[in-house]
């Protein structure tokens, strides 16, 4: 299958610079998260150097077939609605050669528009319709909105999907590959381990599944919620080819394609810090998953670190 | 119709590759059930396009999703009880939201099966009958168990195929295949109205001819699309039943036919009574069908007693009467695969 170990970035994302581009995920989401005293932001600090790699390094994408400031939601999906309006657009067309991209943990949304708006394919003015009713940025959003290919926020699902895709495009005889960004928290649904097993006995080398093991879930830290661990023993156990890396490292993600194997799907468990770039989270341990603004004297903290982080980015 | 009284021994061992030689995009998708889906065949001569995935159900649903997106046609192939409630969210998410052409075959309809509550499919149309872009079929002889293939692969959206397998009696000329939405009409009365759906249109044939014999004037409608839900024939029919209407299936009484039918009543204002004939709020177990469709009073007799109820006065109708309807014994030394 694909075999393009060197970095291959999309021609019009390849010169820019993924440290920026994290940079721009953690305080455009800080700042939309303060606008509306909340948001998913320990997301946005484990995922920031993960989402920044795959747009500037990784993925082979062409350019967005989509306007920069994205139409108002156009209904669900159906045969009554021939208007309805495909997000992933904003990752450029299916062609056979491109690669593709699920985006599964749709909790980390934000992270993800504010990358698209960093790369260019969202213009900033975007953000301004975070949350809003009757448009697509949704606060955990779907198969409409930005970036964002299949409808995922129902856990532990995508895999499968990208383990059918992925199949069919080597069906076809497609050579571009599939890529997925899942959380660490989707490894304690049932139906992964599934999707892990037949990725391995049918081969389905074309995909590369990044896990960001932030630790954390709803309930607090994963290993004091339920046993996830050892995440990369399991996944060899099922036949897996496993990268085990620190996921807020540029070049540690950046050297992913090495790692494949032929016949074999790459999982790489990015180790990430649900803290990275913000401290100020951390006197929330052990619950990060959602954060709500409702004292002062820590907003106040947050706005302090949102200069910090605009004015390093300016 | 013709009712010739000649079986087929399973119809869908040979008609599936039949069908998929004419559609390269068509796969065969399974969960560790090929042989007793009638997929063998299938499999022996397009390995390439038998999808195995093992007890795994929840992945299969996703993985046929992700198939579907790229442009094939997955024909899922379980037991309608492990493709509807076990998978219901993968199904929501990842086949009926995006509205794919994902076609999920679900065997062993109803109760006419030995396995018992954990493979008896009584709930399977009244959760794939609410689900958005969700269109449900109740295959109801070989000839709809054919010609659902076709018929399913020309709908572009998911489908919900209630099969079933071994030996099948042939109710339909193979010229009137199955159409999406359209109904059956068997037999044109007034008296009362008899609706069916799936293999349990045997039954109600067999009701239905006795009860003309006696002298009553029956209309009577066979029904393979619970949803959509739309051909006016079934208005018509509710309206002409003097006494009221009747409605038989293999299924729970609830979100089947009997409730499709109760909406069209409620929504058209059509004033009859409907007596709704299936398994009512309860599960079966493991047993031969003709024993557990009398057990559970949804068989041929059933109609009868239904129909003298809406008349007022007993027809001196008996069991025997009836004659054999000839849902294959379970126990018989043909039966098929294993459960």
């Amino acid at each position: 299958m694909t075999e393009s170990s060197a970095p291959a970035a999309s021609p019009e994302t390849g010169q820019i610079d993924p440290v920026r581009v994290a940079r721009g995920i953690r305080s455009r989401s800080l700042r939309k998260s303060l606008e509306l005293d909340g948001g998913y932001l320990s997301q946005s600090c484990s995922s920031a150097e993960i989402l920044a790699v795959l747009y500037t390094r990784l993925m082979r994408l062409g350019p967005s077939i989509a306007p920069p400031m994205p139409p108002p939601y156009s209904g669900v999906p159906g045969p009554d609605n021939p208007d309805h309006f495909p997000g992933d657009r904003y990752n450029g067309p299916h062609t056979p050669e491109l690669d593709r991209f699920i985006f599964s943990p749709t909790h980390y949304s934000l992270s993800l528009y504010c990358a698209l708006v960093e790369i260019g394919r969202l213009d900033a003015a975007a953000l301004d319709l975070v949350e809003v009713d009757g448009h697509v940025m949704e606060r955990i959003g779907a198969e409409h909105s930005p970036g964002i290919a299949v409808t995922s926020g129902s856990f532990g699902q995508s895999l499968s999907q990208a383990a059918g895709i992925a199949f069919a495009r080597r069906e076809k005889g497609e050579t571009g590959h599939t890529w997925i960004f899942m959380s660490d928290g989707e490894l304690q649904e049932g139906q992964t381990w599934e999707t892990v097993a037949s990725c391995s006995f049918h081969g389905i080398d074309n995909l590369t599944a990044i896990i960001d093991v932030n630790g954390q879930q709803c309930d607090g830290e994963m290993e004091s919620i339920m046993q996830t661990e050892p995440i990369v023993e399991r996944l060899e156990a099922f036949g897996a080819n496993v990268l085990e890396i620190d996921g807020n490292d540029i070049d540690a993600l950046t050297a992913i394609p090495e790692a494949r194997i032929p016949g074999k799907t790459l999982f790489v468990v990015a180790r990430t810090n649900p803290m990275c770039g913000m401290p100020e989270l951390e006197p929330r341990l052990p619950e990060l998953h959602y954060v709500i603004f409702s004292d002062p004297e820590e907003k106040q903290r947050f706005e302090r670190r949102l200069s910090l982080l605009e004015g390093a980015a300016s | 119709m013709s009712e010739s009284g000649n079986y087929v021994l399973r119809p869908h061992h040979s008609n599936f590759p039949r069908f998929a030689a004419a559609h390269p995009d068509v796969y065969g998708v399974t969960a560790d059930l090929t042989r007793p889906c009638e997929l063998g065949l299938f499999r022996d001569l397009y390995p390439e396009r038998c999808i195995s995935l093992g007890m795994a159900e929840q992945n299969m649903i996703g993985f046929a999703g992700g198939m579907a997106r790229e442009g094939l046609i997955p024909y899922v192939h379980t037991f309608g009880v492990f493709t509807t409630r076990r998978v219901i969210d993968q199904i929501e998410m990842a086949v009926a939201y995006p509205n794919l052409p994902v076609k999920m075959l679900g065997f062993l309809p109803g109760i006419i099966s030995p396995g018992g509550a954990t493979h008896h499919a009584i709930d399977d149309v009244s959760l794939m009958r609410s689900i958005p872009n969700m269109t449900v079929i109740d295959a109801g002889d070989a000839t709809e168990i054919e010609s659902v293939l076709e018929a399913a692969y020309r709908h572009p959206g998911p489908v919900y195929v209630r099969m079933n397998r071994g030996r099948m009696r042939r109710l339909f000329p193979t010229e009137e295949p199955l159409q999406i939405d359209r109904v059956r009409r068997l037999s044109v009365g007034e008296d009362l109205t008899v609706f069916s759906s799936g293999l349990i249109t045997e039954h109600a044939i067999r009701a239905v001819e006795v009860l003309k014999e006696r002298g009553l004037s029956v209309e009577h409608v066979h029904i393979s699309t619970l949803k959509p839900f739309n051909d006016p024939q079934i208005a018509d029919s509710l309206r002409r039943g003097r006494l009221g209407s009747i409605s038989i299936e293999n299924h729970l009484i609830t979100g089947g036919l009997g409730s499709a039918l109760a909406e069209k009543i409620a929504d058209e204002g059509i004033g009859t009574k409907l007596v709704r004939i299936g398994l009512r709020d309860t599960y079966a177990h493991g047993a031969d069908p003709e024993y557990l469709l009398r057990l559970h009073e949804m068989d041929a007799l059933a109609v009868v007693r239904s129909a003298e109820d809406l008349l007022g006065d007993r027809l001196g109708i008996e069991p025997e009467d009836l004659g054999s309807v000839g849902f294959e014994s379970t126990r018989a030394s043909y039966r098929a695969d294993a459960l």
